[in-house]
């Protein structure tokens, strides 16, 4: 009953509307690195109820304010919407049922996991009471109602005058208990080519497929992990920022960028609780013949028996001759764990991260 | 919800016996505290605690929430036009706010019982709200939630199409409730109607469209769509309930100015003379400063409800009125006009007795109050995509101003021809004051008409500087140049 019912069904409505048209909102550049924890901010536009109403562009208004006539009205925006109230409403998602629109819609397989079950990790929970315990942990509700019900039972409780004083032995505090869960570790390592072909567009298509891929497995590895390398001719390992921010210029090696990752693998991934995810976005152009050749050699050799996925995702760019994908296409046809996909632009994002996440790796 | 603590309620015995003694008259009223959530959802259901269940109001909730949350806006009270008047204060104000707050209200109270504008509203509208919510839920439960609230909402597209002057004159208003069965009852047709508004238009809107006289036109149109659209026994209950609503609500935007600038002078009055210690008469200051506070866009009844009141019992106190004042010429003499008349008081009851806020504005709003406050009249620059200051002249400010209080700002729009070229489809026409509609919202809008009307529904109107009449049969919309007709 009540407002909670209206909020509910205006909450349903509007998760009615992200799912509708969700497709849209995968190339929305503005949600993309708006995740906050466990949210996503997702602008949708703001329901509203038409009604016969003078448009605002037409009607003008009283204002108030300083300046002269012909001048910029004051307090009436930068751009003018053309509806009145034409504002957007910013809806908070759980990356959660955000994985799940997008899985229902895209028709995403669950991911089975390579080592489900194999270890378990232990978990302090909070939730339990003990009588001894750290100065930082006192429960007070529960101490004031030892001290309350001994000052009551041995008759010191004076109901006019309540003032209860605890003593040493009604002092309680929170206690932690061991959970054991089972885990599933997962990582994912991108990879981007940051050489001079890659221009901004370009990466923006990156920036916005990895986001989702991310948030796919995100719902289906909890604690995922991520890595991220950019390359040119020589790979480093950066942050999340830098990786979508730097553009550097020359040559390309591929290879420095899969070493780069196989070295991180070794060195933090290895062992087979690990369920590790590779992705390599480039425009296709490599420096030699040998690099392709020593790329092939690294993916066949290294990371087919350690990796869940290998994705390879080809952006189309004018200045790259988009060579690399047919090399890896003819020598892993059939190979599981490799998957290639060529970006041409933004409206195939949906497609790519459907041939990435559609075999449920 | 809480009833008010021991001190609040003797300072409300306080309040109300220095309200009537200072002249004040109002229903009983009764304060209520409730927590800011209660009180945004109170909020969110147009001040009252019981509505029928619909999402728009769940999605003003969600916006007045988030904006208490992030700190961008506080609902300090809440005031009911009902017998007895119901008012809700935010708990946990300090105690200085609280008693600014009721006395406020007081002013409200009585601003509701005795303004003309509100005297055919129901006083008992806290009971009807709850019935209309039992009724529309019971709707719910017999046909569907999907169902109800998709109907709702069409006739929530149109709940602006009363005829606001409509309860005032009494043959008029009274609904002649249709029979259960109604199909289409064509009116008779009138060809000339076309004729009569070519004649009439004039696209740059200098010269006010005359309504043509002969032919029979209802600005109510939900009544008329009551007593001619096909509809349901429980459809048309719904479209009654939220008719009867937006009656209910229409005197409150009729007198948005002076019902604030009201209930402000009086709380102003009573807080500064009476009712503040020393201690507190800083704090008070701040809060009511912070209400009148004009933002730079658009303006705050507030301020301009207070200044006016404030002013025509100044010039009524010193008899600055009538023809000797009017005729004066001289500056000097006018600036020390005080015959010592002492009408003030008289004049703002009579004022807020028998005004309205287009009255008001259109008898009381002065030049040097809009050059002291800055006031503009800005419009839409096509090329820079941005709005500009267009005028600073006192007349067009005032034009504006009354422009967008005549209807409350709505458009006027007629239900013409319930047998429209002899089809039984619905013609509709806007009465165009030089403002056209907003194209998109208005096909959508016509779409509703549709659901409504079950056939084609055209709307006489104006695009582009040219008169139009616009078609929409359902799914979609054709737009016929009236020139070429």
């Amino acid at each position: 009953m009540g407002i909670n019912e209206d909020h509910k069904r205006f909450n349903e409505i509007v998760k009615g509307r992200i799912k509708e048209d969700f497709k849209k909102y995968i190339t929305h550049e503005e949600m993309v690195g708006k995740s906050e924890n466990d949210y996503v901010k997702i602008p949708v536009s703001k329901i509203k109820i038409p009604k016969f109403v003078y448009g605002a562009k037409n009607s003008g208004g009283v204002g108030q304010g300083e300046g002269q006539e012909g001048q910029k009205a004051p307090g009436q925006g930068e751009e003018a919407g053309d509806a009145p109230g034409e504002h957007t409403l910013e809806v908070e998602i759980e990356i959660e049922e955000l994985a799940e629109i997008l899985g229902q819609e895209l028709e995403l397989p669950r991911i089975q996991p390579k080592s489900a079950n194999k270890i378990e990790s232990f978990e302090n929970k909070y939730n339990s009471v003990s009588d001894q315990g750290p100065k930082g942990l006192h429960h007070f509700k529960k101490t004031y109602k030892q001290a309350l019900q001994r000052s009551i039972s041995n008759g010191t409780y004076n109901p006019s005058d309540p003032i209860v004083i605890p003593v040493k032995r009604d002092f309680r505090y929170k206690a932690a208990k061991k959970v054991s869960k089972p885990a599933t570790n997962a990582v994912v390592i991108y990879m981007m080519d940051v050489s001079g072909s890659m221009g901004e567009a370009q990466k923006k298509i990156v920036r916005m497929e990895s986001f989702w891929i991310n948030t796919w497995l995100k719902y289906n590895y909890k604690g995922l992990e991520n890595r991220f390398i950019i390359h040119d001719a020589a790979a480093k390992e950066v942050d999340e920022k830098t990786f979508f921010n730097t553009s550097e210029s020359g040559g390309t090696l591929i290879s420095s960028a899969y070493k780069k990752a196989l070295e991180i693998i070794d060195k933090d991934y290895s062992g087979d609780q690990w369920n590790i995810y590779l992705f390599h976005f480039s425009d296709g152009d490599n420096w030699s013949n040998d690099d392709t050749v020593l790329c092939k050699e690294i993916i066949k050799k290294e990371f087919t028996p350690k990796v869940n996925l290998f994705g390879y995702g080809q952006v189309e760019s004018k200045y790259g001759s988009g060579q690399f994908i047919k090399d890896i296409k003819d020598d892993f046809s059939d190979n599981e764990v490799v998957v290639c996909s060529p970006i041409k632009d933004k409206s195939e994002i949906v497609r790519s991260i459907k041939d990435f996440l559609g075999k449920g790796k | 919800m809480n009833s008010l603590s021991k001190e609040l309620q003797e300072e409300q015995r306080k309040i109300e016996m220095l309200a009537k003694s200072l002249g004040l008259d109002f229903f009983d009223s009764v304060f209520e505290m409730v927590n800011y959530k209660e009180m945004n959802q109170i909020a969110a259901y147009g001040g009252f605690p019981v509505r029928y269940p619909h999402w728009k109001f769940g999605m003003d909730y969600d916006s007045l929430s988030k904006s208490y949350e992030y700190g961008l806006s506080k609902i300090y009270e809440l005031v009911i036009n009902n017998d007895p008047c119901y008012a809700y204060l935010l708990e946990g104000n300090s105690f200085l706010d609280q008693k600014l707050v009721m006395a406020h209200v007081y002013g409200h109270c009585d601003f509701f019982k005795n303004n003309k504008w509100f005297s055919k509203t129901n006083r008992k509208m806290m009971d009807e709200m709850a019935n209309h919510a039992t009724r529309i839920r019971r709707y719910i439960d017999l046909y569907g939630l999907t169902k109800v609230e998709s109907f709702i909402d069409t006739c929530l597209s149109l709940d602006n199409l009363i005829d606001r002057h409509a309860p005032y004159t009494e043959d008029k208003f009274e609904l002649i409730k249709p029979k259960a069965d109604v199909s289409v009852l064509p009116v008779e047709a009138k060809k000339d109607y076309l004729e009569n508004y070519i004649q009439n238009f004039d696209p740059s809107g200098k010269n006010n469209f005359k309504a043509p006289k002969e032919y029979h036109a209802e600005k109510d149109i939900l009544k008329f769509l009551l007593s001619h659209a096909p509809l349901e026994n429980w459809q048309q209950d719904i479209l009654d309930i939220l008719r009867d609503e937006a009656y209910y609500f229409a005197p409150q935007g009729m007198t948005k100015i002076m019902n604030e600038g009201w209930a402000s002078y009086w709380h102003a009055k009573m807080m500064t003379e009476h009712l503040c210690s020393d201690s507190e008469i800083v704090c008070f200051c701040d809060t009511h400063s912070g209400t009148m506070a004009m933002s730079p866009n658009g303006f705050n009844p507030y301020k301009i409800g207070i200044e006016i009141f404030r002013d025509v019992e100044r010039r009524w106190d010193k008899g600055q009125f009538g023809l000797d004042w009017l005729t004066c010429e001289d500056q000097k003499e006018k600036a020390n006009w005080d015959t010592g008349a002492g009408l003030g008081k008289q004049k703002i009851f009579e004022v807020r007795r028998d005004y309205n806020d287009v009255m008001f504005i259109d008898n009381f709003l002065t030049e040097e109050f809009c050059v002291e406050n800055k006031f503009f009249v800005y419009k839409f620059n096509k090329q820079k995509n941005a709005f500009e200051i267009d005028t600073k002249d006192f007349a067009a400010i005032k034009a504006k101003l009354l422009f967008q209080l005549t209807n409350f700002g709505q458009p006027i729009i007629q239900a013409v021809d319930a047998n429209f070229e002899n089809r039984g489809e619905l013609l509709l026409t806007h009465l165009y004051e030089g403002v056209e509609l907003q194209p998109d919202y208005m096909n959508e809008t016509l779409t509703r008409v549709c659901e409504l009307w079950k056939r084609p529904v055209a709307l006489a109107t104006v695009l582009d500087k040219e008169p139009c009449l616009v078609v929409h049969n359902g799914t979609e919309v054709d737009i016929k140049k009236l020139k070429s007709m």
